[in-house]
């Protein structure tokens, strides 16, 4: 009966099964604590077990009194989520899988997390994810990699790899997770689960501890894009915390997905650079698949170019760097950070700065001296100026595509998720896995993989759709429509 | 210094006295007398100022109007796109590890400065720019460790850097002078130096005099007071002289000034320096100002303390000198003014007093004249209670020294330190009786006409009234007296 509970893993089916009386708010979240405690994938780092119950008992208690889900006022009534262990939740420990801040308790909520909680969610804990968001496979979390939901020695996807394996193993309803250069999609197409990235200000950055300022954004990971659709709805909307938030309503997108796209009038865009080799024989098969899928409803296919793809990656290694070395100049141990025994003796200030920042992990280390060296003096214009040039380009290539198509498709990642330890020793092949996914934020996008087939072994693979900015409406109407499209 | 000569450039950085924090919503302005820094270590902080993981700046849109107005008084020419920069360097007050300023790309550009130095001649000094930016917390160093307040943490500074345009520590210090008297001015900074809303850092050098080249420059931290600005100037100028004279070579380097011993000493070399990293700050979007808002902003600025002066210098008869040290800071004009049309003293004696003996306190103490418990009436009651022989000149110094120290009314003052004149005809009579039949000879040769030795009369009388006698009117009575 306990296991069965979770069977109910929409956000629909869940209310549904509320309004049945079925299973209470309650009874639930008990459940995906015991499936939490059982579970072996290191997804969560911290679970709130007190705060999550007494979210959930009072959620019970309304249940009971109103005999149904008041989902008009909370649309997110009684479900419960994970965060990925980068957004702040007042008083439970953050720590952005590093044991640079392990111990940090935020005094505040992040606005996203916080419209969630208001809309009526419980949060069951924090997420397992990698060391400040840097990485491709969870494999660089201070606290031990995430495995894979279905596929045993198999990564999750990074960054948010906890998220994603929560949400496809049953640990949680839906997560949040965070995209700087796929760190959302990627996860969510290596374990076969809905996750958006939202153009960039559709969601407020606040109480998102930053690795890159100018490309973070917060997404969820879903069963489907329903779920997502009703998570997206109610954190988006201008936040007077966040400059970078537009300065727009929150999205209407559930809505926007109750009618079906008008196929014969969609234009889709299958950008020619991104399938010039590189693209494993399974992945490249799905998407065929999926291509001729949209042709049989009538839409037309449109060979479009991308040009500065190439110069994707190199620009966001440097852009991304950059401000990460900034961004993370305030662990240094003086108010935050952890500061080891041996830092109070130091003799002069930069030996307590040594002996403090040695404690970030090794592919930290080696984002901020990369950042710190792309911005200084004599290097700044061959490096950060000149990216932040060619990042405009990137954009216009979009804007110019946009022009002639609705929608541009193509693969999440050029593979499926690999084997742990496989591409550890190897950072450069480690970001090239982030060649389709990098572009979107670039350009400030928002995108989105969904499932759309399997490799030999069964492993999931994610087709990601990506519209104009501020499109979400379009983007979900067409994704939904392929999701539910057998 | 004959065969040198300096170059002095100045970074005056000024706390603007907005409401709120640059960044976020704590106060950034000292509440009921307490000063921001003292209402109990970091009880003036919220997540943001204090640079927890996650927060986001939001820029305060006063700080944008007090920036535009400083340019504006300084003639300079206004940015109308703003763009906010990071300056990355770890210091234990700067929670975040960088500040957030503005680099290529500052809010105003290209003003100028018109300076009345005391022998009268006239200088312009270059404002290159002028920028926004954070300011960090204190660091309270204790015998074995340190502490650090961020209750200071994003007020918000502007930086005026002036062009290396200086020659002497005078012309520094009417520089900064002129500056303060315009931020105080217009409102945008409460200009009290003892707690850090006006510092600057000094750039000296010297080089042969005549020469294009300028020599290597030090840069002086962080002082604040106007005179220490100028001895740090005259030590560092001639530190530098020496170590050329003796074959050495001034290094470039950051020093610091020590007011007790009157000394720079090296804080960092230039090997040591930062290496800010500068790039846009990517929390904030670039700020873009709209001109008719600038007009605006323009058409509201007050009366700025160059045309006061002039102002008073031909309406009220003042010498530029005089004029330009009441015009030095709003709270002066004020008061003057207060004294002068509200309470209907004489402008220039009322000048004098404030120029001479109230100029001299205010300098002692390094505070501003509204932190003092000298009052206008105080002023207004002197000028009239001398005009009207009341009191003497040295009596009228007598009162301004005791109402500084105890703010008592003038009346009080008086009275209590006896420094009435004995002005009445026929309680002066009897003493000059006594006089003029106690010196028959003098008397003799005074009316033989050996007339200067009127004084030896008055003294005389003075004597015998203890000083009280009002020195003009006994004058005349003896005058009167041994003429009939």
């Amino acid at each position: 009966m306990a296991q069965s509970n979770l069977e109910f893993k929409t956000i629909k089916k869940i209310h549904e099964a509320y309004n049945a009386k079925k299973v209470s708010p309650l009874e639930l979240t008990q459940d995906f604590f015991k499936s939490i405690k059982a579970s072996k994938h290191n997804a969560y780092l911290t679970v709130c077990e007190e705060r999550a119950l007494g979210q959930a008992k009072a959620a019970t208690q309304t249940l009971s009194k109103s005999g149904k889900v008041p989902s008009d006022q909370f649309p997110l009534f009684g479900i419960p989520l994970g965060l990925k262990d980068v957004l702040t939740l007042d008083g439970v420990r953050t720590t952005c899988a590093s044991k640079i801040i392990e111990n940090y308790i935020p005094p505040y909520t992040a606005t996203a997390v916080e419209r969630l909680e208001k809309a009526g969610s419980i949060t069951l804990g924090k997420l397992n994810m990698d060391e400040f968001a840097m990485g491709g496979s969870n494999e660089n979390s201070a606290f031990g990699p995430v495995l894979h939901p279905t596929h045993e020695g198999y990564v999750p996807g990074g960054s948010s790899g906890g998220s994603a394996t929560a949400v496809k193993a049953g640990l949680c309803v839906a997560a949040l997770g965070t995209d700087t250069g796929g760190s959302v999609r990627l996860p969510a197409s290596y374990c076969g689960v809905v996750g958006l990235k939202p153009t960039y200000g559709r969601v407020s950055r606040y109480g998102l501890v930053a690795f890159a300022s100018s490309l973070d954004q917060i997404g969820p990971l879903t069963h489907d894009t329903e779920d997502a659709a009703r998570i997206l709805d109610v954190m988006s909307g201008h936040d007077p915390k966040d400059s970078t938030s537009a300065a727009m309503p929150k999205s209407q997108v559930l809505k926007a997905m109750t009618t079906a796209p008008d196929w014969s009038k969609v234009k889709i865009g299958v950008p020619k650079e991104y399938s010039v080799g590189g693209l494993s024989p399974d992945v490249e098969k799905s998407l065929q698949e999926s291509l001729k899928w949209f042709e049989k409803k009538g839409a037309k296919l449109i060979p479009i170019s991308l040009p500065h793809t190439k110069y994707a990656v190199a620009i966001y290694y440097i852009v991304a760097v950059s401000e990460a070395s900034s961004n993370l100049a305030r662990f240094d141990g003086v108010r935050f950070g952890v500061r080891p025994k041996d830092a109070d003796q130091s003799p002069d200030l930069p030996t307590f700065y040594k002996r403090v920042r040695s404690n970030f992990g090794p592919e930290v280390k080696r984002r901020i001296i990369l950042g710190t060296f792309a911005l200084s003096s004599g290097y700044y214009d061959a490096y950060y100026r000149r990216a932040c040039q060619v990042r405009r380009l990137v954009k216009q290539d979009f804007e110019k595509a946009f022009s002639q198509v609705d929608v541009i498709i193509s693969p999440v990642s050029p593979s499926t998720a690999f084997k742990l330890g496989e591409k550890s020793k190897d950072p450069i092949k480690m970001y090239l896995n982030d060649i389709f996914t990098i572009p979107v934020n670039l350009a400030g996008l928002p995108a989105m993989s969904v499932p759309c087939g399997q490799d030999h072994k069964g492993l999931p693979i994610g087709l990601q759709f990506t519209t104009p900015a501020f499109q979400e409406e379009k983007l979900f109407s067409m994704a939904h429509a392929f999701e539910v499209r057998t | 210094m004959s065969e040198f000569e300096a170059v002095i450039g100045l970074e005056v950085h000024c706390q603007l006295a907005t409401d709120t924090k640059i960044f976020c919503g704590c106060k950034a302005r000292p509440e009921g007398g307490q000063s921001v820094a003292d209402v109990g270590a970091n009880a003036n902080t919220c997540p943001v100022c204090t640079g927890h993981p996650g927060t986001l700046p939001v820029l305060n849109k006063k700080v944008l109007e007090y920036a535009v107005r400083a340019g504006l008084a300084t003639g300079c020419q206004i940015r109308l796109k703003n763009v906010f920069a990071r300056k990355n360097y770890f210091y234990p007050d700067l929670p975040k590890g960088y500040q957030i300023s503005q680099y290529d790309l500052p809010i105003c550009e290209n003003g100028q400065l018109n300076l009345t130095l005391k022998d009268g001649t006239t200088k312009q000094v270059h404002i290159q720019r002028i920028h926004m930016e954070e300011d960090a917390g204190k660091n309270v160093h204790l015998s074995d460790f340190s502490l650090v307040n961020l209750n200071r943490a994003c007020v918000p500074l502007i930086e005026i850097v002036s062009g290396p345009d200086m020659k002497t520590s005078e012309e520094a210090g009417a520089y900064l002078r002129a500056l303060y008297a315009i931020v105080t001015s217009i409102d945008i900074c409460d200009g009290n130096m003892q707690e850090g809303n006006f510092r600057c850092d000094a750039n000296v050098s010297v080089m042969p005099k005549g020469s294009k080249t300028f020599g290597t420059r030090a840069e002086i931290k962080n002082v604040n007071s106007f005179r220490f600005v100028e001895k740090a100037i005259d030590y560092e100028i001639q530190r530098q002289i020496e170590v050329i004279k003796s074959g050495g070579k001034v290094v470039q380097e950051t020093r610091l000034y020590d007011s007790q011993k009157n000394v720079t000493q090296s804080m960092r070399s230039k090997e040591e320096a930062h290496d800010y990293r500068y790039f846009p700050e990517p929390d904030l979007i670039p700020v873009k100002l709209e001109q008719a808002w600038v007009d605006k902003i323009k058409n509201s600025m007050p009366e700025l303390p160059e045309q006061k002066k002039t102002r008073y210098a031909s309406e009220l008869g003042l010498s530029l000198y005089d004029a330009g040290v009441i015009t030095g800071s709003k709270t002066m004009a004020s008061f003057f003014e207060m004294a002068v049309q509200k309470l209907g003293a004489a402008a220039k004696p009322a000048a004098n007093f404030l120029t001479g003996e109230v100029a001299r306190l205010l300098n002692e103490e390094n505070i501003d004249i509204s932190q003092s418990k000298l009052r206008p009436e105080h002023i207004a009651e002197v000028v009239k209670l001398t005009q009207d022989g009341t009191i003497s000149s040295t009596g009228a110094k007598q009162v301004i020294a005791s109402a500084w120290k105890t703010g008592d009314p003038v009346s009080k003052i008086v009275d209590q330190e006896g420094l009435k004149q004995v002005s009445d005809v026929g309680a002066l009579e009897p003493a000059i009786n006594k006089v003029i039949a106690g010196f028959p000879q003098q008397v003799a040769e005074y009316r033989s006409g050996k007339e200067k030795l009127i004084g030896f009369f008055v003294g005389q009388v003075m004597k015998e009234t203890g000083g009280k006698a009002n020195p003009g009117m006994l004058q005349d009575l003896i005058k009167k007296k041994l003429s009939s």
